[in-house]
């Protein structure tokens, strides 16, 4: 029977107004049916208050460790993680079946002891900035995979923290979906900036989105190299400059490996 | 509208089969390949339930009273250890023999004990009915809290909830279909309860009348109670159904992935 979890407690986190995130010479290892697996080793990255750092790897290079780090689901075994509070929107939607999507971004309120109508009422303007008008007495199982993931997102941004951990957000989507949902998401971060640690299998995800992009090493995982991607938004793939970051992107991860 | 009527339509084969077999007895019976008084035909049931009526009816009441409170109580136990069972690892580790501990008694003998102890009023039989229709309620519900993705509750923490939140907006409502599930299984139990309660002592009640009756040779009689018995616990687990269409609109939508139940 799996243990039940205990709500955190409020500790006070060693936090200036504007940190952004800092995780410094982290490790992280869990003890596993087979010894200990050591999931992150040295892990170091830094993200600016309103910046946008993808970090790309290989699948169980412990970027998911990262982000519960930063979220503060887990504490490090070594080293520093210092950020802003942040909240997480994992792999899958987590849409509640019986809730309507307005209910479901709305959760994310109503979690902090806000009242049913109050919370409709912050949730609603955010489904017409993000194209789902119309759909807000929908249930999830109405819904197509674009459209869950962005009321998903609505429920991230509801949480109305600084520091947005996005695990693999458009994993689950077909290509063309993700296409039109990668826009959307540069399209919203940059009408409500935020500092954004987004993980992604995809190279090229991260070349479009991110203002950094950071390559992670397999498991034990930790950054190899980083890339600056200072090209205006919106970016397209076809661009050149697009294409040879990505190319860079993908050698620093295949010599990683 | 054609929702319900393709529902009825559905109905249509085991009624036929139900028409079939009484066709089938009728013909068994009347044929006079059994005495009248051993097995009574179902028009000779008929006839008793017309001619009984009120004595029939008179000691439903009492019987479908002491099902309903049991149920009650039962359905407040259950729910209740497996709220608490769920939230306490402590608890789980104290109480869960025991509630399996509890199924083990042998409800006939323990119903008559019971009877020494409390009497022939309504208290025994609501023992009884509660012992043996906690148990699914319990067990069902427990396992569909448990069933819970954990993922959605590691959601709940990040976004700040407190353990009651994550219990009221997701664990909760995930554990109803659960819930519903072993109130089905406790309304038929509860039926077959009662009866194993009144018949181990008992002034009135449906099953006080099965056990008089058949004495007497008023074998017909008998049988109608016992029909007006499935009845009742028909009638229970279709309205248990019906509350359930209610409270889980959700779980019976057309989805993209067509229904879950």
């Amino acid at each position: 029977m799996p243990e039940v979890t205990e709500a955190p407690v409020e500790e006070p986190r060693p936090v200036s107004a504007h940190v952004g995130v800092r995780v410094e010479n982290v490790s992280r290892s869990f003890g596993g049916r087979r010894g200990a697996v050591q999931a992150l080793r040295g892990m170091s990255l830094r993200a600016a208050p309103g910046e946008v750092v993808a970090v790309v790897g290989a699948s169980g290079c412990g970027k998911s460790t990262l982000l519960e780090l930063i979220c503060g689901l887990q504490e490090p075994d070594g080293g520093v993680v210092e950020a802003d509070p942040a909240v997480l929107m994992p792999q899958r939607d987590l849409l509640l079946p019986w809730a309507t999507a307005l209910d479901n971004a709305a959760l994310a309120l109503r979690a902090r002891g806000v009242g049913r109508e109050e919370a409709r009422a912050a949730a609603r303007p955010w489904f017409a900035r993000f194209g789902l008008a119309g759909f807000e007495r929908s249930r999830p199982a109405q819904l197509s995979g674009g459209m869950r993931q962005r009321v998903a997102f609505v429920r991230t941004l509801l949480a109305g923290k600084p520091v947005l951990a996005l695990d693999e957000p458009f994993a689950a989507l077909d290509a063309l979906t993700r296409q039109e949902v990668q826009a959307w998401l540069a399209q919203a971060l940059r009408e409500a900036p935020r500092t954004v640690v987004l993980v992604t299998h995809d190279v090229e995800e991260a070349v479009l989105l991110a203002d950094r992009v950071v390559v992670m090493s397999p498991r034990p995982g930790r950054a190899v190299a980083e890339l600056e991607v200072a090209l205006p938004q919106p970016r397209r793939r076809t661009d050149p400059a697009v294409v040879a970051l990505r190319e860079a992107a993908l050698r620093a991860l295949g010599a990683g490996s | 509208m054609s929702g319900l009527l393709r529902r009825v339509g559905g109905a249509l084969p085991a009624l036929a089969i139900v028409l079939a077999l009484i066709g089938a007895w009728e013909l068994y019976a009347a044929g006079g390949a059994v005495d009248s008084l051993l097995l009574p035909a179902p028009h000779e049931i008929a006839e008793a339930l017309w001619r009984d009526r009120a004595l029939l009816w008179d000691n439903f009441l009492v019987t479908a009273g002491e099902v309903l409170l049991g149920i009650v109580v039962a359905a407040v136990a259950g729910l209740g250890c497996a709220v608490a069972i769920h939230l306490s690892p402590t608890l789980r580790r104290a109480v869960y023999p025991l509630l399996v501990a509890s199924q083990t008694v042998p409800i006939p003998i323990f119903a008559s004990l019971l009877v020494v102890w409390l009497g022939f009023g309504l208290a025994p039989k609501l023992v009884v009915i509660a012992l043996i229709a906690f148990f699914p309620i319990a067990v069902t519900t427990l396992d569909a809290l448990a069933g819970v993705d954990a993922e959605q509750r590691r959601l709940m923490r990040t976004l700040d909830a407190s353990r009651l939140r994550t219990f009221r907006f997701v664990e909760a409502p995930a554990a109803l279909p659960g819930l519903f599930s072993g109130a089905k299984i406790a309304v038929a139990v509860a039926v077959i309860g009662a009866v194993f309660a009144e018949q181990s002592g008992s002034d009135k009640g449906l099953g006080h009348l099965v056990q008089q009756a058949v004495p007497q040779l008023l074998t017909a009689r008998a049988y109608a109670a016992v029909l007006i018995l499935s009845a009742f616990a028909i009638a229970l687990f279709g309205l248990l159904s019906l509350a359930e269409r209610l409270a889980l609109p959700w779980a019976f939508e057309e989805t993209r992935g067509g229904r879950s139940r």
